[in-house]
């Protein structure tokens, strides 16, 4: 399975964190699984003219080609010229690149969120870049190919959303399609793979004991949940982050600081600042997916009354001040 | 005279483009087109300070960190904090993890394939680098990416993650390390050791980090069986210790308390004045005006303007171009190796090479000492508010040279931001004056056009352009 890459306006994030797919080296893992790069913008050897051939051959139909991955998002501007990214060499918009190898591919892919939704660079007031995503423009259905694209595999663009994505995200989508395809089944309603949209960050979190209480953090560094005061939004992001641990041991939440639903549409702009949680009358707005708001408030009234000391005190620092009992064997058994 | 345009320059950070006046198969001229636009000084604008935390590490995937560390300093500026002891260890190991991981990247991955072109096939070395070194199916590649994904699994427990994390704050970090996770690192850390020692370096980083002299460095790589030794052979048969001089002129904001911050020029060291810094837009689609200091300066696109060839702005340091990165580090730190390197030769493609790898030599053992001194229990992130009206710096090193973070607060909300990177001073254009900046300085006299050597791969290579920063 040949795979195209190209990049725009994004920060070649996904493709660092492409690179630490573990545990194998992730060429050895592709090439054995079947998948090459046919050209990469960070890996491949060919540069300048010998890049443009293969770009164009395949823009022209006459070089076959399966995937084609974009990482970053369309810039359309200014003015609808394209001119914000001109293919070096080329003096030709990369968008206008976009749509041609789109019209070739088998399939494509939106490597994170940019390239699905817009991402930061639609985010400037009024975007003066007139950046989209390949297929949506944050969370309507348009961009750049337009809502009623369809590759010649069948499928509309398969977003592969999160900023940046993890790296078993897009390892274990190329090498589904590669073993048996895809089907919309396989994808949500946003186009993201299941595989990991299925979840919720907030599945697996470590912080899950201090959650069940409400025994909340209430500054940077502390152990407790991350939800009430700073920002996390974890019980509403749809991915697998604390069940596929990043960097061998890591995710948002373990590193001590909020999930800022980076795999969603319009994550970039919630509307309040990132590490705050806005409320009404006391009460976060951001209710926990599929969460009643009256249940909610009357858990967490509950949960609240019924926090043991350990829990409430070591949510406020930094390293735990009480330890978890030890329950020692009585003599009346 | 006639224009060569190279592009898309691959295996950098992001698209670039190389305009080259040829005369008689040599270079006359150069200009360096940096081709996307990100905007990102325009999206900070109006926000609430702290979502810079957010928001800038998004400027580079590869970087990320250090645009997260010189905004927290200049938050902390504005803020009037510092960090805990705790917090600033675990900064700089953040910091350090990734800016080792991209030297070795820059190395294995994005430098070393061009030396297994076809072109080279007579050379004595070819066989062995094309071995190691073809892209992506060469066998170091193999090796080093698991290496490169151990190191950074630091990551995981310093940060959460890489890229894009939100735990450096402008008090420290959002993550205690606890005691047993202080064992752990230390582990990873002998794991990284191991790999360099055996494959980068065929020698122990004390005896790397040692080497004082040019004939010291080829005396140690003759004929060593590892990675660094044998780009060395390649460097010399081509001539590569004495190709790709810029202007020698080298400039350091100082890192981890172990290289200090500085400007070196004609074998002077002189300390850095931060004032002195101002950013030309004459050859920029951005509007023009005269070049203003990053703590007034503007970013308006003016996308027909004529004579402008690119989107990255001219940063100069009292009206002159500067070179940054590890070199420039190592050259404002005295290391005898690089300092001799670069009297006998001029900042060449050999120099910049080595002091990247040395740096790895340098840093690693520096990392362990840091882990040691964390104290598990102690605080790893100071409290601070932020004023309704104030400013900050931010002058960080990140692994490609010095990024500076200017920012100003305004009834709460972020007023001005301006951002220089790294690549801006290395791959800056022309500014009104016509002063050049340093790889277009760099390339002049190459041989380049119909049937001539990669030579200018690896000088514009040797810089470790992260153009997605350059243009943020």
């Amino acid at each position: 399975m040949k795979v195209l890459w190209l990049q725009s306006g994004g920060c070649g994030g996904c493709t660092q964190s492409l690179l630490c797919s573990e545990p194998r080296s992730l060429f050895d893992e592709l090439a054995d699984a079947g998948i090459e790069f046919l050209w990469h913008p960070a890996l491949s050897l060919e540069s300048g003219g010998e890049a443009l051939h293969i770009l164009e051959e395949c823009a022209a139909g006459r070089l076959a080609f399966d995937v084609l991955c974009v990482e970053g998002a369309m810039l359309r501007g200014p003015n609808g010229t394209g001119k914000f990214h001109l293919m070096a060499g080329s003096g030709r918009p990369l968008t206008e690149w976009v749509e041609r190898l789109a019209g070739h591919a088998r399939w494509v892919f939106a490597i994170g969120s940019c390239t699905a939704y817009g991402g930061f660079s639609a985010n400037t007031p009024g975007n003066p870049l007139e950046a989209c995503g390949l297929q949506y423009d944050e969370q309507t259905p348009g961009g750049l190919l337009g809502r009623d694209f369809v590759a010649a595999g069948g499928l509309p663009v398969v977003n592969i959303a999160g900023c940046p994505t993890h790296p078993g995200w897009v390892v274990e989508t190329l090498e589904k399609l590669a073993l048996e395809g895809l089907s919309a089944t396989d994808l949500d309603e946003f186009g993201r793979p299941l595989f990991y949209a299925g979840e919720l960050v907030h599945h697996g979190c470590a912080r899950n004991e201090y959650y069940e209480f409400k025994a909340s953090a209430e500054k940077p560094s502390d152990l407790g949940c991350l939800m009430e005061n700073l920002g996390c939004k974890g019980t509403q992001a749809h991915a697998d982050c604390n069940l596929r641990p990043w960097n061998g041991s890591g995710s948002c939440l373990r590193g001590g600081f909020a999930c800022i639903a980076c795999t969603e549409p319009g994550f970039e702009s919630p509307g309040h600042a990132f590490q705050e949680t806005p409320k009404v009358a006391g009460i976060p707005i951001g209710l926990p997916t599929d969460m009643p708001k009256a249940w909610f408030v009357a858990l967490a009234a509950l949960s609240k009354s019924a926090t043991p000391k350990r829990v409430r005190d070591n949510a406020v620092v930094d390293h735990p001040l009480i330890r978890p009992a030890i329950r020692k064997k009585g003599g009346g058994k | 005279m006639t224009r060569l345009v190279l592009g898309p320059f691959n295996r950098v950070e992001g698209d670039l483009e190389v305009s080259l006046d040829l005369e008689a198969g040599r270079v006359q001229a150069a200009y360096v087109n940096s081709p996307l636009f990100r905007g990102f000084e325009q999206i900070m604008v109006g926000r609430a300070p702290l979502d810079a935390l957010a928001i800038v590490p998004r400027i580079c995937g590869i970087c990320s960190v250090a645009q997260s560390a010189a905004a927290a300093e200049a938050l902390a500026g504005a803020m009037g904090i510092r960090p805990t002891p705790n917090g600033q260890l675990a900064r700089q190991l953040i910091q350090a993890t990734e800016n080792l991981a991209d030297h070795l990247t820059h190395f294995y991955l994005f430098f070393m394939p061009d030396f297994a072109r076809p072109a080279y096939v007579d050379r004595s070395w070819h066989g062995a680098v094309a071995r190691r070194f073809t892209a992506v199916k060469g066998e170091a590649a193999a090796e080093v990416l698991p290496a490169r994904a151990g190191f950074l699994k630091l990551m995981g427990f310093l940060a959460g993650r890489w890229p894009h994390t939100l735990a450096i704050q402008p008090g420290g970090s959002t993550r205690a390390i606890t005691a047993g996770e202080r064992i752990r690192l230390l582990a990873l850390l002998r794991e990284f050791r191991s790999f360099l020692e055996k494959r980068l370096f065929g020698d122990t980083l004390a005896a790397v980090s040692q080497l004082d002299s040019k004939a010291a460095l080829l005396a140690w790589a003759a004929g060593r069986p590892a990675d660094l030794p044998l780009f060395i052979e390649a460097a010399r048969d081509l001539g590569l210790d004495k190709l790709g001089r810029a202007g020698d002129r080298f400039l350091s904001f100082g890192a981890y308390g172990l290289f200090p911050a500085g400007i070196w020029q004609a074998g002077q060291v002189k300390g850095l004045d931060p004032s002195a810094i101002v950013e030309d837009s004459a050859s920029a689609w951005l509007l023009a005006g005269p070049p203003l200091h990053p703590a007034m300066g503007e970013t308006i696109v003016a996308a027909d303007k004529p004579d402008a060839y690119t989107w990255c702005k001219a940063p100069r340091y009292a009206g002159q171009s500067l070179e940054v990165g590890a070199l420039a580090r190592q050259m404002l730190a005295g290391h005898p190796l690089l300092r001799d390197l670069v009297q006998q030769d001029g900042a060449s493609v050999m120099a910049r090479v080595v002091a990247r790898l040395l740096e790895l030599a340098i840093v690693v053992p520096a990392m362990e000492s840091w882990v040691q001194a964390l104290q598990p229990g102690e605080p790893f992130c100071a409290q601070g508010a932020l004023p309704d009206e104030g400013s900050g710096v931010g002058l960080v090193e990140a692994a490609r040279g010095s990024l500076g973070h200017w920012l100003s607060i305004r009834r709460g909300r972020i007023e001005r931001y301006q951002i220089i990177a790294p690549t801006t001073w290395n791959f800056s254009p022309r500014d009104a004056g016509g002063q050049p900046g340093p790889l277009e300085q760099a390339l002049l006299g190459l041989p380049a056009g119909e049937g001539a050597p990669p030579t200018v791969q690896h000088v514009v290579r040797s810089f470790d352009p992260c153009m997605v920063c350059t243009v943020h």
